[in-house]
């Protein structure tokens, strides 16, 4: 065996780099092809209702245009389908924005201009649209996201809340949060005889396939989703979207290549989002902080085609010990849009509420913050008693407070008294499964000391691609140089979506098997799937932990808050690459500074739909609100996660990071946001 | 209750009469090239490069210049090419992130986000590349930012003209580039998988004068 | 967007009026307003060749700046920079610097509304189709009027550049089909009243070739403060252009006060000024004078925050510019 440098673990810039730096990467819509028409969308003016009309003769008529697609007037597809894919099958509208109609033309100005002038009757019902605790339309699923029970109950809390000697019982919200990626979503479908090719952005083109097929009652090999390069997704690409079967249908209707690019605006209501929350907290505390009850009660949204319940209260049946808990949730069925994975859906709002009722908790007890996590660090998992793979929670936490200086901080809020300008620390803890999902994998000899390996994983930014290929070189024994890694392509097989923080760790198990069979048993190709190792892992709880804390600086005057410096640390198990794995958690943060102090998606109750439907209303951060991020990881050597060592870090960045930021503003200020995002005015009303 | 509209228009709204396009030629300079072609006069200067042109290197992200990531140069000065109409360009020449450099040929600014992973996605990238070289060029030039200028300045008179650093003078009337000045400059690309932190190194690395790479990772 | 015609609109001397279609100069609002089908004009005129981009000095120390200088190069001329540095700073507080390469002082002006409710037509809005009703009163108004607003309308103007123009005195003159006006910001950009569709006294056909600055007095100090929801490229939640000089005996003898982000244009606030000219500059007397400024305001349940934020902002700046005392809580 050569003694060759380690591939895993060094600091690869990313194979696709140059690609992407000199803008030669083609993301899904910007492949040419021979006579390619443009699909435009018609979208719902009403949130409630049905569509009585569409003047489908008239819209035909405009220039430019080769058929208009409605109800009635779309080829059929399968009824064993996501509804929110089944378009056109009937004439109900379930939200505002829904698409009711698609109109192919061979430009794209022609195909908007007559999009625009298509007439659609409705007729209107009365809309809700509006999350409250007690509304009419609420009911308790069986399931939320992915496949955990609604509610749980451990003891007894309401005995523990009414006894304990400090409780705290508050009410936190986030509001709608749209993904958003810089790349809308787009397709472009072509047909051949029956066989299917589709060029997307998505975050998983095996799972597009499949779905594909089903829908259009294809064999699955007749269908093949191509998705080399992706403009980020954040969740909103992890299923098969409406632009991938629009795309499809225009292409099937009109013997042409149908490119259907969504508009930014389309995103607000067609790629799901994370629902709002309102949560719950209770927890009761002995006077030495020691955890007696734990209580996490979520109302959130979900539409009337389609059920998602977003799992905020999931991190408190785990992070700390308690006795007595108690966990539920409930969902109305409003008139809006389908939410659906935003980073870290469950852990992300559900952290920001648990975080956030620790940190009054440590303030009622008079006690330090991190020592109040401390205390509770539970030895087995809470929720079902196993142990853990590893977890290294209270290390993140001390590493973090050494790096930003935590004891030095005033030990009373609103100390810090200079003037128009208050600065404040805070802490939050950081949580996200580790999980392995199976996966298949190719590895080729090409002779001449070159391989080739295959598999259908997404690199939708997070290096993905590049990790890859260091896992395979140094299962193949060879300099990266010398492995050419390809991804994206349903033809290579089954591969899970990259999401759930789980694509390095799946696809990498599956690369490495792959490859190991190839050096070990040679021949010129060998393949994987990793289905059956992964179902005889044994029964472990696996997570990734963190600890994030935040600097802000609030202007007492304007009631503006900035934030001159982050510092996060992690514990995730073996870290792939050390160059994009910091960006991964940099990118992370940076989307939780944003979640603490700007987005904020308005749904107008009037017309049902989210008023603030573009990037400049809805706010997402810019360059100038990020200063100062640290980040540092935690060395983890976890046998018992998979061959690699893996654990998922594209969305613990997230977690935690909008409660550090209010925490750190209730230090400065004296000041409880619990109510996202944190508005100038909100600071400033609270001051008084 | 019953509605009826066009479209995306509310009730009963105006006719949209003839939508037959109207056409005009143009004459495209882009990069080294000259481009002759006839145009939708609703065509954007992007969805040329994009759609006629297989410029696809500039990015559509909103189409509304709310994002950034179409920025190209045009006679070397950033825009949002959606905000342009390709009739519009006439005589200016246009550079796209294409013309900057290709993969085996990298400009310094896409070599320095290259080595500083100022990117992750990559849909934002070469818009913010484009708009970082035009930046450095207006900042070279003197042109000072919206953190230039912190202090209340005086109309002149004996109060002596507001203050800034740097400018003035016949040397060198750049205004010196900290993390501050760039990100404030960079603040028209956004980018949500949250690259800004690197993007500034990437920048602020080519700005002192494509010297020596940051160090690479920092734990 | 519908189809239209383009032309070049060629220099034809002072009689050359384009009479008919649309301006277009750097077209960062209008390609915008076009595509979200707000604005559908058969013609474009595009002005962009005429000799409109100088900035030239004028007797007394003003300046006279052409209706298609860009943002950017105004924001960063010498001259802008020196004698009015709030006008430099507004610039530089507005948009983006890619937005500024394009966007011209007469685009600028003109500018419309970023009200959600205007730019989606989809929704009624009487300043798009009058008499469809206002859905931002009951609705997402945050980001609108607390001033100068009518039952019909709260849109606000987004400028930047508008409000140091307006704190400026700076006057705007036109080529129209009556002949050549010469008019003052508020003289040009109209309040909603009963007619919000009416946002300019221009008359259809017209053109602004310029804006004239006249200088201001020595010894004057003068500053734009923006507040926002982000650090950078958005717009304001309020705004103040100021421009103040104190007397020798530490009075107010100067003082020029505009507000931006609170009402359809520019709010001079020229009760507050009346109050401080004379006034011996101090916290208290700042805070009387806004005070009797914003009595008239009309808060609606999601922006009443405007009223006191920009109180205290206006305070605070002014106790910054006069160097007394720290202003604000």
């Amino acid at each position: 065996m050569t003694t060759l440098e380690r591939a895993v673990g060094a600091g690869l810039t990313r194979v696709e780099g140059a690609a992407k730096v000199s803008g030669r990467a083609r993301y899904a819509g910007e492949f040419p092809l021979d006579r390619l028409a443009y699909g435009w969308p018609v979208q719902a003016t009403i949130a409630r209702g049905r569509v009585t009309a569409v003047d489908i003769a008239a819209g035909e008529r405009l220039p430019g245009v080769l058929a208009v697609l409605a109800h009635g007037h779309a080829p059929q597809m399968s009824a064993d389908a996501e509804p929110e894919l089944r378009l056109f099958a009937d004439d109900v509208v379930h939200y505002r924005g829904q698409v009711v109609a698609l109109v192919v033309a061979s430009t794209l100005e022609q195909a908007r201009a007559a999009a625009d002038a298509l007439v659609v009757s409705y007729f209107a019902e009365e809309h809700e649209v509006e999350l409250t605790r007690d509304h009419s339309r609420q009911y308790a699923p069986d399931t939320v996201n992915p496949n955990m029970p609604a509610d749980t109950a451990d003891g007894d809390l309401d005995a523990a809340m009414r006894t304990a000697p400090v409780t705290v019982d508050r009410i936190y919200r986030t509001p709608a949060e749209h993904n958003n990626p810089m790349e809308p979503h787009t397709s472009t479908a072509a047909w051949d005889g029956d066989h299917l090719l589709v060029h997307d952005s998505t975050q998983g083109a095996y799972p597009v396939r499949q779905t594909l097929a089903q829908l259009f009652d294809l064999p699955p090999d007749a269908v093949r989703v191509v998705s080399e390069h992706v403009g980020g997704g954040f969740g909103s690409k992890g299923t098969a979207r409406p632009n991938a079967v629009l795309a499809a249908l225009g292409a099937r209707v009109t013997g042409r290549p149908v490119r259907v690019a969504l508009s930014r605006q389309m995103l607000f209501a067609l790629v799901g989002y994370r629902t709002p929350t309102i949560q719950r907290m209770r927890l009761a505390a002995d006077r030495d902080g020691t955890l007696l009850g734990v209580g996490h009660d979520v109302w959130a949204q979900t539409s009337t085609m389609q059920e998602f319940a977003e799992q905020a209260a999931a991190p408190s049946r785990m992070m700390y010990s308690a006795p007595n808990r108690a966990t539920s949730h409930r969902l109305a069925r409003l008139d809006v849009p389908t939410p659906r994975w935003m980073r870290a859906p469950g852990e992300c709002p559900g952290m920001y509420a648990l975080e956030s009722a620790m940190d009054e908790l440590a303030v009622e007890l008079g006690m330090d913050s991190i020592e109040l996590r401390i205390r509770n660090e539970p030895a087995v998992d809470p929720e079902n008693g196993l142990p853990c793979s590893s977890r290294n929670l209270v290390a993140c936490l001390r590493t973090g407070a050494r790096m930003i200086g935590w004891y030095r901080r005033d030990g009373l809020p609103a100390a810090r008294r200079s003037g128009r300008f208050r600065t404040g620390t805070g802490v939050a803890a950081s949580v996200y499964p580790a999980r392995t999902s199976p996966s298949t994998a190719r590895a080729i000899d090409l002779g001449g000391g070159r391989f080739r390996v295959e598999v259908a994983a997404a690199d939708i930014g997070t290096g993905a691609r590049t990790a890859l290929l260091q896992v395979a070189a140094d299962a193949l024994g060879v300099p990266t140089g010398q492995v050419d890694i390809r991804v994206g392509d349903s033809d290579f097989g089954q591969a899970p979506v990259a999401g759930g923080s789980m694509g390095t760790a799946s696809w990498g198990t599956a690369v490495h098997q792959a490859c190991r069979r190839l050096r070990d048993e040679g021949g010129s190709e060998a393949r994987s799937d990793t289905a059956e190792t992964i179902e005889r892992q044994r029964e472990l709880s696996r997570y990734a932990f963190g600890a994030q804390f935040v600097q802000v600086r609030v202007d007492t005057v304007t009631g503006e808050v900035r934030v001159p410096r982050m510092v996060g640390v992690f514990a995730a198990g073996r870290i792939v690459n050390a160059l994009t794995a910091r960006s991964q958690l940099l990118g992370g943060m940076t989307m939780g500074l944003s979640m603490a102090l700007h987005e904020d998606g308005v749904i107008d109750t009037e017309f049902g739909d989210y008023s603030n439907h573009d990037l400049a209303q809805y706010h997402v951060a810019v360059n100038a609100d990020v200063q100062r991020i640290d980040i540092a990881f935690v060395d983890e050597a976890d046998d018992e996660l998979n061959p690699l060592g893996v654990k998922g870090i594209g969305e613990i960045g997230i977690v935690g990071t909008a409660a550090a930021v209010t925490n750190a503003v209730y230090h400065a200020t004296g000041i409880r946001v619990r109510d996202l995002p944190i508005h100038p005015e909100r600071l400033r009303e609270a001051a008084g | 209750m019953t509605t009826s509209g066009r479209g995306r228009a509310a009730n009963g709204s105006d006719e949209p009469g003839d939508l037959t396009p109207i056409t005009a030629p143009v004459t495209l300079h882009v990069n080294a090239g000259e481009h002759r072609l006839t145009v939708d006069t609703r065509s954007t200067l992007l969805d040329v490069l994009r759609e006629r042109l297989d410029l696809t290197g500039s990015k559509k992200g909103c189409d509304h210049g709310q994002c950034g990531a179409c920025t190209v140069l045009l006679d070397g000065r950033r825009v949002n090419s959606c905000l342009v109409l390709a009739v519009a360009v006439r005589g200016r020449a246009v550079t796209t992130i294409e013309g900057l450099g290709g993969p085996d040929s990298l400009h310094p600014m896409q070599r320095a986000f290259l080595e500083e992973d100022g990117f992750q996605c990559g849909y934002c990238t070469p818009g913010q590349i484009c708009s970082a070289v035009g930046m450095l060029d207006e900042a070279a030039r003197g042109w000072p930012s919206a953190v230039t200028d912190q202090h209340g300045s005086s109309s002149g008179g004996d109060e002596g003209a507001g203050g800034d650093e740097g400018a003035g003078g016949d040397e060198d009337p750049g205004i010196p580039l900290d993390r501050a000045e760039i990100a404030e400059r960079m603040s028209g690309n956004l980018c949500r998988c949250g690259a800004y932190v690197n993007i500034v190194t990437a920048i602020e690395r080519v700005a002192r004068g494509a010297g020596s790479p940051s160090g690479g990772p920092v734990p | 967007m519908r189809p239209f015609d383009y032309r070049l609109a060629e220099d034809t001397g002072s009689a050359g009026v384009p009479t008919d279609g649309t301006i277009l100069a750097g077209g960062t609002n209008l390609v915008d307003l076009m595509k979200l089908g707000v604005l559908q004009p058969a013609t474009l005129v595009d002005i962009t060749s005429l000799p409109l981009d100088f900035v030239q000095e004028e007797p007394g120390g003003g300046l006279r700046i052409g209706a298609t200088v860009r943002n950017s190069e105004l924001a960063a001329h010498p001259a802008v920079r020196e004698r009015f540095p709030v006008l430099s700073q507004a610039l530089l507080a507005g948009a983006s610097g890619q937005l500024r390469n394009l966007a011209t002082t007469g685009g600028n002006l003109l500018q419309r509304t970023r009200c959600p409710y205007f730019q989606d037509v989809t929704k009624p809005c009487n300043k798009r189709r009058p008499g469809t009703g206002c859905p931002a009163r009951d609705g997402d108004h945050r980001n609108l009027a607390v001033l100068g607003a009518s039952p019909q309308c709260i849109a606000t103007h987004p400028s930047d550049m508008a409000v140091a123009l307006r704190a400026l005195d700076a006057r705007v003159q036109a080529r129209t089909p009556n002949g050549q006006v010469d008019l003052g910001l508020d003289e040009l950009l109209m309040l909603p009243g009963d007619h919000p569709e009416a946002e300019t006294t221009l008359p259809a056909g017209s053109l602004i070739t310029s804006v004239t600055v006249p200088a201001l007095p020595p010894g004057c100090r003068s500053v734009y403060r923006k507040v926002r929801d982000r650090a950078s490229y958005a717009f304001a939640l309020v705004s103040v252009a100021a421009v103040v000089a104190l007397d020798a005996d530490g009075c107010i003898g100067q003082v020029r006060l505009a507000f931006g982000g609170v009402a359809p244009r520019p709010w001079r606030a020229s009760a507050a000024e009346r109050r401080l000219i004379g006034a011996p500059a101090s916290a208290e007397a700042f805070r009387a004078a806004v005070r009797t400024e914003l009595a008239a305001a009309e808060p609606l349940p999601r922006n009443a925050f405007k009223v006191s934020m920009l109180n205290e902002l206006v305070v605070t700046v002014l106790a910054e510019l006069t160097g007394t005392g720290a202003g604000g809580a």
